[in-house]
């Protein structure tokens, strides 16, 4: 949003494994800005690849290769300090918290003006009077848009997109992906999306890598 | 038959407490033609109020109650936060439901024996730190602030509240949730505490509510820890009620009213605390700190836990070695000697009660698995959601033992019915079927329903499918909850003591009897005895479907 992120996203020489089984191969740079789309099939991988970056790779898997944002490691890191935002197919809203405490819990602690920055959010995607509303009141591409923009609070220096298309219906699902990846673009963050959709990968209009 | 058997479930929880509870009402006020009251009046009251001691025994009890809840409870917290996915968790998993087992009377002892003047840790630390060549004249055990009564609470109530939260936190995407808010830049105590914790806490408001009920009203662990000069409210009651005396029974009347008042005066304390904690971290839940505290949290949720559950075995191997001491001069750790003398001696005397114990835990606990399984076949035939009556199952254990059973004999008495073995298993039952409800229910609602399908596609009738399908798959929760109703019954010390009128003896109610006295060789067998039967149920729960399910490889687990 305001502090743009002007690295690059590099996956060097990734190789991910299970009991032996060699599942995946990527090596890419993303530029700021840019979304690289890895495309493939369910059990092909790149759902593991995600959590290998993100830092959640479960110990069944075996990964190797360097992840780097800029000139940092970001392999060295634990998964809250890495800067890697996260969409998922959910949205995946704390139904404890409010509309605006869902952005708040996104926002950094000693963010100044907090109120204006979580009510400009909601105003950029069209919920300006959502603030104190319960999230389970809100249809699924509503909730999808709050889980955008509290990603986009939380300043990541990179976003990762899991299938986060794949719930919405058709219509839905075209301004989803006009709203996501215009964002990203806005906010110049290196993002990297894996779906098995082809018009997912055209959105986005970056690199393709196919996998399996 | 089988539509009647919810129906029958809450009859059966509701109408004791009931009875007993209006059984104890009029005899509060004067009431009770069978022993003389006959028109309303304050007098037992007075009389109450007029005894010596009365506030501090309302205080140590309300007190003992909510601190000793909120140690537990924070404990758990602190530990499923800061402990998710290390070796500790998977150890502590696996250690939880063997702690739960053990009954109340039995931690009692062994942490009695741990902390006592002459006890284990004294006897650890002596002379080298200490230089105490003799115990010290100290009361630690039995201190009139209840210090301990609320230690042993907490040590015994903490594996029940993480076995609750355990089976709570699969509702709740928890590994999702975590891994959201790490990815935006949340520590994992931290992420835990901020995401996890606001929707675990509404699933066990109820079992934190039961034991605050319990630990405010408790008999045989304040008979074993509490403070003694005077004793908690509870205890009163008790020795009043048994008061030879028959007309002291008004007042002990009085006095179980007023129990129920400050069990309810301690559940409306916790619940304002509730509001008030949920006003006071309401902005800290979203003021966006992220690391502040995580690694203080995440040592102490570690170390308090490990170190309760370690208090908890050490005071099981004190009973152990107490029951086969020989010669043991103070300060030295160990006995000069280990003998099998007490275990002989106590052999003979162990027959009756062990018969007893085993056919008060069967009966009730059959009994209980029956009518809990006729009421989930029901409400899964007839495609009912879980009745929000539900929460009635909780009843036996939120109103305190001791304020309806005295009125329970009472009712039955009325009635025709002495106290004996029937009413004991039948008081049993009170407490057992809520316990065998909540651990089957879970496994019985997930079991995928087209296996039944599956099975009337193939020309089986219901009742056949039953039998034939649904029981064999759900073999393993059957027998845990098996497990957990012997448990259950096995500790009961007050419904036995009273329903059997003192004449029908367990491990329990004889183990708790020898309080009073201060054999711990003696204690160190009995109490033992109580503590390893509930564990052979479960071994047996464990053991018994890897048996008969040897070679079917997907039921062995």
């Amino acid at each position: 949003m305001t502090a743009l992120a002007t690295a690059p996203l590099r996956l060097e020489q990734i190789r991910i494994a299970l009991a032996g089984r060699a599942l995946l191969a990527v090596d890419a740079t993303i530029a700021p800005g840019e979304v690289l789309t890895v495309m493939g099939p369910s059990g092909s991988g790149k759902s593991t690849l995600l959590a290998y970056m993100a830092g959640f790779l479960d110990p069944a898997f075996s990964a190797s290769g360097g992840v780097w944002l800029g000139e940092r490691n970001l392999l060295n890191l634990p998964a809250e300090k890495r800067g890697i935002g996260l969409l998922f197919q959910d949205p995946l809203l704390f139904p404890h918290l409010s509309v605006g405490g869902n952005l708040r819990f996104g926002l950094p602690r000693h963010s100044n003006e907090k109120r204006q920055l979580v009510s400009h959010a909601l105003e950029q995607v069209g919920l300006a009077d959502f603030q104190s509303r319960d999230p389970a009141t809100l249809s699924g591409g509503q909730q999808s848009r709050v889980a955008l923009m509290r990603l986009l609070l939380s300043t990541p220096q990179a976003v990762l997109l899991d299938e986060p298309f794949s719930k919405l219906d058709t219509a839905l699902r075209q301004e989803m992906r006009a709203l996501v990846f215009s964002q990203l673009r806005e906010a110049g963050l290196p993002a990297l999306l894996v779906t098995h959709d082809h018009a997912d990968a055209k959105a986005a209009g970056g690199q393709v890598i196919e996998l399996g | 038959m089988l539509r009647l058997a919810p129906a029958l479930i809450i009859t059966l929880l509701v109408l004791p407490v009931g009875a007993g509870l209006v059984m104890v009402m009029l005899p509060a006020f004067g009431y009770l033609p069978v022993l003389g009251g006959h028109e309303a009046s304050l007098a037992p009251w007075q009389a109450l109020f007029a005894q010596p001691g009365l506030a501090r025994s309302v205080a140590v009890s309300f007190a003992s109650g909510l601190v000793s809840t909120a140690m537990a409870l924070m404990m758990v917290v602190l530990f499923l936060a800061a402990s998710r996915g290390t070796w500790l968790d998977r150890g502590i998993r696996r250690l939880v439901s063997p702690l739960l087992a053990i009954p109340h009377a039995a931690i009692a002892f062994g942490f009695a024996f741990l902390i006592a003047p002459s006890g284990l840790v004294a006897r650890l630390l002596s002379p080298s730190l200490t230089g105490w060549e003799r115990p010290p004249d100290a009361l630690i055990v039995n201190d009139p602030w209840g210090l301990s009564l609320i230690a042993g609470l907490a040590l015994k109530e903490m594996p029940f509240l993480l076995l609750m939260s355990l089976a709570a936190l699969p509702q709740l995407q928890v590994d999702k949730r975590l891994m959201l808010a790490r990815s935006l830049g949340y520590s994992p105590t931290l992420a835990w505490l901020k995401t996890v914790l606001p929707s675990l806490y509404p699933l066990i408001r109820l079992p934190v509510y039961a034991v605050i009920a319990y630990a405010t009203s408790v008999v045989d662990m304040a008979l074993i820890l509490g403070p003694t000069l005077p004793p908690t409210l509870s205890v009163s009651i008790l020795s009043w009620f048994n008061d030879p005396d028959i007309t002291r029974r008004f007042m002990a009347s009085a006095a179980a009213v007023l129990q129920l008042g400050v069990t309810l005066a301690a559940l409306l304390c916790w619940w304002l605390l509730e509001q008030l904690t949920r006003l006071l971290t309401r902005n800290w839940l979203t003021n966006g700190s992220r690391q502040r505290g995580e690694i203080a949290l995440r040592m102490v949720g570690r170390s308090a836990l490990l170190l309760s559950s370690m208090t908890a075995l050490a005071a099981l191997v004190g009973l152990g070695l107490f029951s086969l001491a020989g010669f043991w001069r103070f300060p030295e750790l160990l006995p000069q000697m280990l003998t099998l003398d007490h275990w002989q001696r106590s052999a003979p005397m162990l027959v009756k009660p062990l018969l007893n114990t085993a056919l008060i835990g069967l009966a009730s606990t059959a009994l209980a698995t029956a009518l809990v399984l006729a009421t989930l076949e029901n409400e899964h035939r007839q495609h009912l959601q879980p009745k929000r009556a539900l929460w009635l199952l909780y009843l036996p254990l939120i109103v305190p033992q001791i304020a309806f059973l005295f009125g329970l004999i009472v009712a039955a008495e009325s009635l025709g019915i002495r106290p004996q073995l029937g009413l004991v298993i039948a008081g049993h039952l009170l407490f057992v079927l809520p316990y065998v409800y909540l651990s089957l229910a879970e496994a019985y609602r997930r079991l995928d329903p087209r296996w039944l399908q599956v099975a009337s596609s193939l020309g089986v009738s219901r009742n056949a499918a039953f039998w034939r399908v649904r029981l064999p798959l759900l073999l393993a929760p059957l027998l845990t909850a098996f497990a957990v109703g012997l448990a259950i019954s096995i500790g009961q010390y007050l419904p036995t003591q009273l329903l059997g009128a003192g004449r029908v003896t367990t491990v329990t109610t004889e183990a708790v009897a020898l309080a009073s006295g201060n054999n711990r060789r003696l204690i160190g067998v009995w109490a033992l005895v109580q503590a390893g039967l509930p564990l052979i149920g479960f071994m047996l729960a464990l053991a018994l479907p890897r048996l008969l399910g040897a070679k079917r490889r997907a039921l062995a687990t």
